[in-house]
């Protein structure tokens, strides 16, 4: 289904929980809706399943404005945060809800239940109730549930936030393995950067009610359009003035500007690891923090701390090292502008030309 | 020391509670199973009791109806303000608050035949006080709080998002209530009803005000019990009671069975 959100508004008293989003998705995408908790993520979701109004703006399904429409009849499947399972039912019967009450011929019910218990493997559970199961089987009959009457547009309000770590990834790439299969078009509502970039097609910034951006996870990664989105996806640390780096002196000519450095935009290493040293500065190694599968390290420039990653094949870094440090680039911004700055020194300065 | 405090707690069970009722069934049966069969038997008996048994099902019947539609509306109602909702739901713990005596006092004064809206219907031939549509109303007043307060809480921890994840897949109210929001609550419900039978078998203070405690036409079992204690036929009363205890300690029971539902739901 085609989705296209124009200057939507809603107020919960005094809270502006959305404030004037617009945005278009084309049909069988799937979209993150991505951003702190309470930034208004979840009454966008809501507002499109119909199950609140829109204060002011219009919802348009197919080129056709949904607003005054009920959830009944949008024609939406929308999967909850805590899955909203009817406890009383077994699996079975979940899924044969919304088909019942569409009054599909009694047969055809039995048909498509089964064929949805296969889909998302919950094949011998059919007569288990919702207490019964483990976080990740609700997960999977909730989204059964929500699929079983062949709705247009799938919404998933923090689909993977009550099951454990390891169960949400699989979860996750089986979400996204079912609905390429499907071919429908999904938002879903996440506060975990690592989840929307993984699986979205398209991720959507939502930050105090606002959209502050939408991209593919790439664009959002490499271009971000406001001081927000960069400080929000990635780990970063901000210094109040970037020209203390070397290869970054000219930063000095904006006042007031602030630099954004991610941990991959910084590399360390002994001066021999480095072409072109001239662009490095020395830095100490403050703490060095294990992190799985690679060393979080936390370096001193001056007065400046960055912190970058380090591959585990490496050297292994101790507090006090004395190493050569690297920034590729800073993403500068101020209270009106926002732009990426490439270390100026990484250019060659005495090109040799033949 | 341990010892002293079981006794004592028994013994103050067995004096407040058992020893009454035995007593109750020793009266009753005083002059053998004949006098109280007599007692029974009077036709101001079997009026009495009708009428009592026709009050308690016309009351819960009213009662669950609009005690589960206001918990309805007071927990999951948008277009109630939050301040009228705390205002009602204060309103609902009125009669728990007010004793009965003044609960009937208050319809008397409200709807008695020397009053303007009492005479006005009067004349329209509908006696309100010291008639049966008086101690209908004394008794739902008496009663109202008891289905709500079972049922609110029920409802509060269940949530919306069942009821929500119904209307995306595309019930309607109806649909939604009955196969989704009553079977969370019904065992709620039986409790609520249980209770409400009981304690309209048992009124006596609201609708002794209201009644009038005429012979025949507005007297009913508690009253009648009243009556007879005054007028030293203590076989009857006797009887009477008993019958009345059987019943409570029958729905006391049923209560138990529904509450040992409610925890498996």
């Amino acid at each position: 289904m085609h989705i296209e959100v124009r200057g939507l508004n809603k107020k919960f008293g005094d809270f502006q929980a959305v404030a004037d989003v617009s945005f278009e998705i084309e049909k069988g995408q799937l979209i993150g809706l991505l951003g702190p908790s309470g930034g208004g993520k979840t009454s966008i979701l809501r507002m499109l399943a119909g199950l609140e109004s829109a204060d002011a703006g219009e919802i348009l399904f197919h080129g056709k404005r949904v607003n005054d429409l009920p959830p009944q009849e949008r024609g939406i499947g929308f999967v909850f945060q805590n899955y909203a399972l009817f406890k009383h039912m077994t699996v079975a019967d979940n899924i044969a809800f919304g088909l019942e009450v569409k009054k599909w011929p009694k047969a055809k019910i039995k048909e498509r239940v089964a064929e949805l218990v296969e889909l998302t493997g919950l094949t011998g559970f059919e007569k288990r109730f919702p207490h019964q199961l483990s976080g990740g089987q609700r997960q999977r009959v909730a989204f059964a549930r929500a699929l079983a009457p062949e709705p247009q547009l799938l919404l998933l309000d923090e689909p993977f936030a009550a099951i454990d770590a390891k169960i949400r990834h699989e979860l996750r790439s089986w979400l996204r393995e079912m609905i390429d299969r499907l071919g429908i078009t999904s938002i879903f509502v996440t506060h975990d950067q690592d989840e929307a970039i993984e699986v979205a097609d398209q991720i959507m910034i939502i930050n105090k009610g606002s959209l502050e951006q939408k991209g593919t996870p790439w664009e959002i990664y490499k271009n971000p359009q406001s001081p927000f989105v960069a400080s929000f996806i990635g780990e970063s640390t901000i210094l109040e003035d970037a020209s203390v780096l070397r290869g970054f002196g000219n930063a000095s000519e904006w006042p007031g500007t602030k630099a954004l450095i991610r941990p991959e935009y910084v590399e360390v290493g002994k001066s021999s690891d480095f072409e072109l040293l001239s662009a490095t500065e020395k830095g100490i190694v403050r703490h060095v923090h294990f992190r799985g599968s690679e060393w979080l390290v936390e370096v001193e420039i001056g007065a400046a701390k960055l912190v970058t990653y380090r591959s585990l094949e490496k050297d292994i870094l101790h507090p006090g090292d004395e190493v050569q440090v690297l920034v590729h680039r800073a993403y500068l911004f101020n209270d009106n502008d926002s732009w990426v700055m490439e270390n100026r020194l990484k250019e060659d300065p005495m090109p040799v030309h033949i | 020391m341990r010892r002293l405090w079981i006794g004592l707690t028994v013994a103050v069970f067995g004096l407040l509670l058992v020893v009454p009722v035995v007593r109750i069934a020793m009266g009753a049966f005083g002059d053998g199973w004949q006098g109280f069969a007599n007692g029974l038997a009077r036709p101001e008996t079997l009026h009495a009791l009708y009428l009592t048994g026709l009050i308690v099902v016309i009351v819960t019947l009213v009662n669950t109806l609009f005690g589960v539609m206001l918990s309805l509306y007071l927990v999951r109602a948008t277009w109630l303000g939050r301040r009228l909702k705390q205002l009602l739901n204060s309103v609902v713990d009125l009669p728990f608050a007010v004793s009965p005596v003044i609960g009937g006092f208050m319809i008397v004064l409200l709807l008695g035949p020397e009053t303007a809206l009492g005479s006005l219907l009067g004349r329209a031939g509908i006696n309100v006080v010291y008639a049966l549509p008086g101690m209908i109303i004394a008794t739902l007043f008496v009663t109202f709080p008891l289905i709500v307060r079972e049922v609110m809480p029920v409802l509060q921890e269940i949530g919306s998002a069942q009821e929500e994840a119904a209307s995306t897949l595309g019930a309607n109210a109806w649909t939604t209530f009955w196969r989704v929001t009553w079977p969370s609550i019904r065992w709620s419900v039986v409790y609520g009803v249980v209770l409400t039978v009981a304690r309209a078998l048992g009124e006596f203070g609201a609708v002794l005000v209201v009644s009038g405690n005429i012979l025949f036409r507005t007297q009913t079992a508690t009253t009648l019990v009243y009556q007879d204690v005054e007028n030293f036929n203590l076989i009857a009363a006797n009887s009477i009671a008993l019958v009345l205890a059987a019943g409570s300690v029958t729905l006391l029971l049923l209560m138990e069975w529904a509450k040992s539902r409610r925890e498996v739901h």
